[in-house]
């Protein structure tokens, strides 16, 4: 051990150098190792999922069945759904950003628990393992889409059983990464790291890992109670035998509305890091976006029955929760204002991450006035199951979420493994994919208000072209995803050395070299600078 | 790993934080039992006057005498008393293998009248009772296992306290587990007046 550690340190490899092979990274406790471990296994998901979207969308490129039938379509959907979310989009940011780059903010070591850190990964492994094999195994793949409502999920012979295993074990790996931030952002910050000069991601990770810790164990019950109601048939959601299907849809949503929070909150805190850097100015309202993840995560938490509006609850219900929800637009606001005000008057360089980092203003802002049109009682009942909501939750999740983690990649990646990409193929591709990306999911908005529903395969022929848009556009955005990761491979391979601090950025993993050590700081180190310690009129270099 | 990851702070914010899991966990049955009684009061009424009080009594109590010992045993390592420990341990674990063995029998009684999910019985009661035995099964199902994985969790430090691991200078992994049987300890807590007392 002693060793490897010297050879790391004299490798200018950084962590990614000394031991080799591949039991020296899938038992590695390194957070670094951990988070590479966490990017392939993900991105490889990441993939499976949008060729299914793909599939998807190309079965509707027209009325009727196209390349496929309604069973097929409905495991594709579902398959789709529980991909993105459970193995993508939850772990994502967290598992891969988090990971890497928490010790680093905060000036540590290492997570406060390593083993358990290594442990979370395996977790997600067999989890998406387990996912897998329900593919292939039982009744055939699930078709419930990824909500498993009752009864059709008690009822369904597809290998629903398996799935929801899958989706319990999945939790653990979501459960333990956030216990394992929260210690650590309490325990294990470096002397004169201190609540506020901790960098807006780490305020983001924080009120995400709440979250994690504490909504992700009714999912664990809810989809446990599925997985028992299968095999025992213990009627706890069976009117008939004094259960209530409503009940199901809360457990349900109590988890999985705060699970969007999971998926954005820590795409926040990566914009909140990529504009001050690229606009070379001190972040504006510090304090106000580092508390408004906090107040996201808690209003977020009392808003799941936003979710069933349609569903048959009392009219108080739907007024009261239709009510909390309009309250989370309000620290979200507060955050894109913030971040158009750190904007004003700074000197603003279109890098690549900058350019993610001002899409997702737009499409998340687009997204989120949406989704006020599905909150609010009286549209919710017009567009509920439409595909105005598939529009809504796309241009939020991938639009937002998932544009704010490619900005990311592109910002850490040439510090993850020390080379540069090429910019002008980058930006050539985050072109493609922001054209694709509005092609694709902007007719579903008009689709859904025209009364097209979401989750059939087949349609009335009067929304055919806006369909025939929707699919090009989905070709269009796969040919700039394909690009952007493409290139992105290529330059953490063979690209030129990236040099310690290629952005000019002012958090401590830019005052460490790149790739970082494995030891990441020489020794404890004392902080006494501030995380956005820009000075107005300050250049790019 | 160094000093600092493993301290005794660090390890016990861990620790507490995973039982706000566990908390939440049960939580979302106490929801189902809280929304389900308020539409069958009658049919929880009369099912919860078929489980058996003493047996759900003697838990109780074969429950909160664990919970002693094992603070016990806490008291004892941090004295040194590395004896006493083992003995207290054994205690706990000798005393959660009690309340599996009386859960059997009275699950076992349950069976015999055929009152199980989709037991012969249980098409003759009212959805109320049926939702009753549904709750009370997975329940008391789940907090079975919590005892089982907390039996053989107090096994393993046992057996690291024998071998001089967890000694006097190092003890959270004892007082960790010992927090997590508690945690199992105040969870029938709840259970308890829920299911056989007050209705």
């Amino acid at each position: 051990m002693e060793e490897s550690i010297k050879a790391a340190g004299s490798d200018d490899r950084g962590f990614l150098g000394g031991e080799r092979g591949l039991r020296s990274w899938i038992f590695s406790t390194d957070h670094k190792r951990i988070a590479l471990l966490y990017l392939w296994s993900i991105m490889s998901f990441f993939l499976v999922g949008m060729t299914l979207g793909f599939l998807i969308r190309l079965e509707l490129i027209a009325p009727g069945a196209t390349i496929m039938g309604a069973q097929t379509y409905n495991a594709l959907f579902t398959l789709h759904g529980v991909i993105m979310i459970f193995l993508f989009i939850i772990p994502v940011v967290p598992a891969v950003l988090g990971n890497f780059l928490l010790p680093l903010h905060i000036g540590a070591e290492d997570v406060a628990f390593p083993r358990l850190n290594l442990l979370s990964w395996w977790f997600y492994l067999i989890g998406a393992l387990m996912a897998l094999a329900s593919l292939f195994t039982g009744g055939g793949p699930p078709d419930t889409g990824w909500t498993f409502y009752v009864p059709f999920s008690t009822q369904t012979t597809t290998n629903v059983t398996v799935a929801a295993w899958a989706v319990f074990v999945l939790g653990f790996s979501s459960i333990l990464t956030g216990l394992n931030f929260l210690t650590t952002i309490h325990r294990l910050r470096a002397t004169g790291v201190t609540w506020n000069r901790l960098p807006l991601f780490v305020w983001a990770i924080y009120a995400t890992a709440w979250i994690q810790l504490l909504a992700t164990p009714i999912l664990g019950l809810t989809v446990a109670l599925i997985a028992i109601e299968r095999i025992f048939q213990i009627g706890l959601f069976d009117p008939a035998r004094g259960g209530d299907p409503l009940m199901y849809q809360h457990l349900f949503w109590i988890y999985s509305h705060p699970a969007v929070y999971i998926m954005i909150l820590p795409g926040m805190g990566i914009i909140s890091e990529i504009i001050p850097t690229f606009s070379r100015r001190r972040i504006f309202g510090y304090w106000a976006i580092a508390v408004s993840s906090l107040a996201i995560a808690f209003a977020g938490s009392m808003v799941w029955s936003h979710h069933m509006l349609a569903s048959g609850m009392s009219d108080m219900g739907v007024f009261v929760f239709s009510l909390l929800t309009f309250l989370v637009a309000i620290p979200s606001a507060v955050k894109v204002f913030n971040w158009l005000a750190t904007l004003y008057k700074g000197t603003i360089w279109l890098a690549p991450p900058m350019l993610y980092a001002l899409t997702f203003l737009v499409l998340f802002s687009i997204g989120g006035l949406t989704g006020l049109v599905v909150g609010s009682a009286g549209t919710a009942i017009h567009t509920h199951d439409t595909h105005f909501v598939v529009g809504h939750f796309h241009y939020v999740m991938f639009g937002g979420a998932i544009f704010a983690f490619f900005g990311g990649l592109h910002y850490w990646l040439p510090k993850i493994y020390g080379r540069m990409y090429n910019l002008r193929l980058a930006t050539w591709a985050w072109g493609i994919l922001t054209v694709g990306f509005n092609l694709l999911y902007f007719p579903m908005f008009i689709l859904g208000m025209q009364g097209m529903p979401r989750r059939y395969y087949d349609y009335l022929p009067q929304y055919t072209t806006l369909n025939v848009v929707s699919t090009v556009g989905s070709w269009i955005l796969i040919a700039g995803l394909l690009l952007m990761l493409w290139n992105l491979w290529r330059g953490s391979r063979s690209g030129p050395p990236a040099g310690m601090n290629p952005w000019g950025g002012r958090t401590l993993e830019w005052t460490i070299a790149s790739p970082p050590p494995k030891e990441n700081f020489p020794g404890e180190i004392v902080v006494s600078t501030d995380p956005y310690d820009y000075h107005t009129g300050e250049g790019h270099s | 790993m160094s000093q600092t990851h493993g301290s005794y702070g660090t390890a016990k914010l861990g620790m507490w934080l995973f039982l706000f899991t566990e908390i939440i966990l049960f939580g979302g049955l106490f929801v189902l039992y809280a929304v389900y009684y308020y539409f069958h009061p009658q049919g929880f009424a009369s099912a919860s006057h078929e489980l058996s009080l003493g047996f759900g009594t003697v838990n109780t109590l074969i429950l909160l005498t664990s919970s002693l010992f094992v603070a016990a045993s806490l008291s004892a390592l941090q004295k040194g008393e590395r004896r006493l420990t083992l003995l207290l341990l054994s205690g706990t674990i000798l005393v959660a293998l009690i309340f599996l063995v009386n859960k059997y029998f009275e699950w076992s009684e349950k069976f015999a009248h055929g009152i199980y999910p989709n037991g012969p019985a249980m098409p003759n009661l009212a959805p109320g009772e049926v939702v009753f035995f549904a709750l009370y099964f997975v329940t008391t199902g789940l907090h079975g296992i919590h005892v089982l994985i907390g039996g053989v969790l107090l096994t393993v430090i046992a057996f690291g306290v024998r071998r001089g691991s967890i000694h006097q200078g190092d003890y959270v992994k004892l007082e960790n587990s010992g927090l997590y049987w508690h945690l199992v300890d105040l969870i029938w807590i709840f259970i308890f007046p829920l299911y056989y007392l007050i209705l």
